[in-house]
């Protein structure tokens, strides 16, 4: 088995805000991130697909084919978007970094068709990561 | 689909230390040989990057593994606390048995913080330079080093 990880960035801004809670838990839990306004970021997104190479071209799966995947699926809805308000596929959860880590995950696994989505990856900073990986799968 | 995936949330820290490496089990000339200029008797030190993994499911209410601020207050209290602008071997009880390479230092990290008890801690990986990484995730995955 193989690995191939291809990165991509993009910026985009949220809000912690849970309507269920009170103002003040609200602060409480979520801190500045719970700032009205809201506040962005620069993501960086590690996506790993794995399988066994194609014996006639070598390759996992093609990276041009991946990084447009990856332009259409996750830059294409979310960059310089307010994640809250303009991706559907958030609506009703908080946006925070697992959260988003897990519908890059189901946004792409279908997506895949040659080798197998195996990690995502998602920066919300340099010090700040969440991933999401086929549970079972090896953790490498 | 959601419940079968893992989540897991990583966090950097860093903290600053020195250490000396030096093993009663050696003589004072192969502990020379051995660990070269780290055996320097003054000592010398580092900036360390601590990635502390911890995973857990998805809190519903709050879109969290794990609150980061919960798990910053345990590092700080467990770790950096205790190590930050410390000597690893003089001042950190379990080096003055143990040798402060960084290998035992993710061993010693990793015991510190396994009993967090917000989120399953998975793994702690430690920059010693940004030429050196070293994780541990416990003892059953085997033990992993990497250099890049």
């Amino acid at each position: 088995m193989v690995y191939l990880t291809r990165k991509i960035e993009f910026s985009a801004s949220h809000l912690y805000h849970n309507p269920a809670l009170s103002a003040e838990e609200n602060r409480r839990i979520f801190g500045k991130c719970n700032n009205p306004h809201g506040h962005g970021h620069n993501y960086m997104l590690e996506v790993t697909v794995a399988g066994e190479p194609d014996p006639v071209t070598g390759m996992v799966l093609d990276l041009k084919e991946l990084k447009e995947i990856l332009e259409r699926e996750i830059a294409g809805r979310m960059d310089h978007r307010f994640l809250n308000y303009e991706v559907p596929e958030l609506a009703g959860q908080i946006p925070t970094c697992e959260n988003i880590a897990r519908v890059i995950w189901q946004l792409l696994e279908p997506k895949i068709t040659q080798g197998r989505l195996h990690k995502v990856r998602l920066y919300e900073s340099a010090d700040i990561f969440a991933e999401c990986y086929r549970n079972g799968a090896n953790y490498a | 689909m959601s419940g079968k995936l893992k989540v897991v949330f990583g966090r950097r820290y860093r903290f600053s230390a020195s250490h000396r490496l030096y093993s009663q089990k050696l003589s004072e000339e192969e502990n020379c040989r051995v660990y070269g200029k780290c055996n320097n008797p003054y000592g010398h030190g580092h900036n360390y990057v601590v990635e502390v993994r911890v995973s857990g499911t998805v809190d519903p209410a709050t879109g969290m593994v794990v609150n980061l601020k919960d798990l910053d207050r345990f590092v700080q209290g467990e770790v950096i606390e205790a190590f930050d602008h410390k000597s690893l071997n003089e001042d950190v009880e379990a080096f003055r048995t143990a040798v402060p390479t960084t290998e035992n230092l993710c061993k010693e990290i990793y015991q510190r913080l396994k009993h967090f008890p917000l989120a399953k801690l998975e793994r702690v990986r430690i920059e010693e330079t940004s030429n050196n990484a070293f994780e541990y995730a416990g003892e059953e995955i085997q033990d992993r080093v990497t250099v890049r």
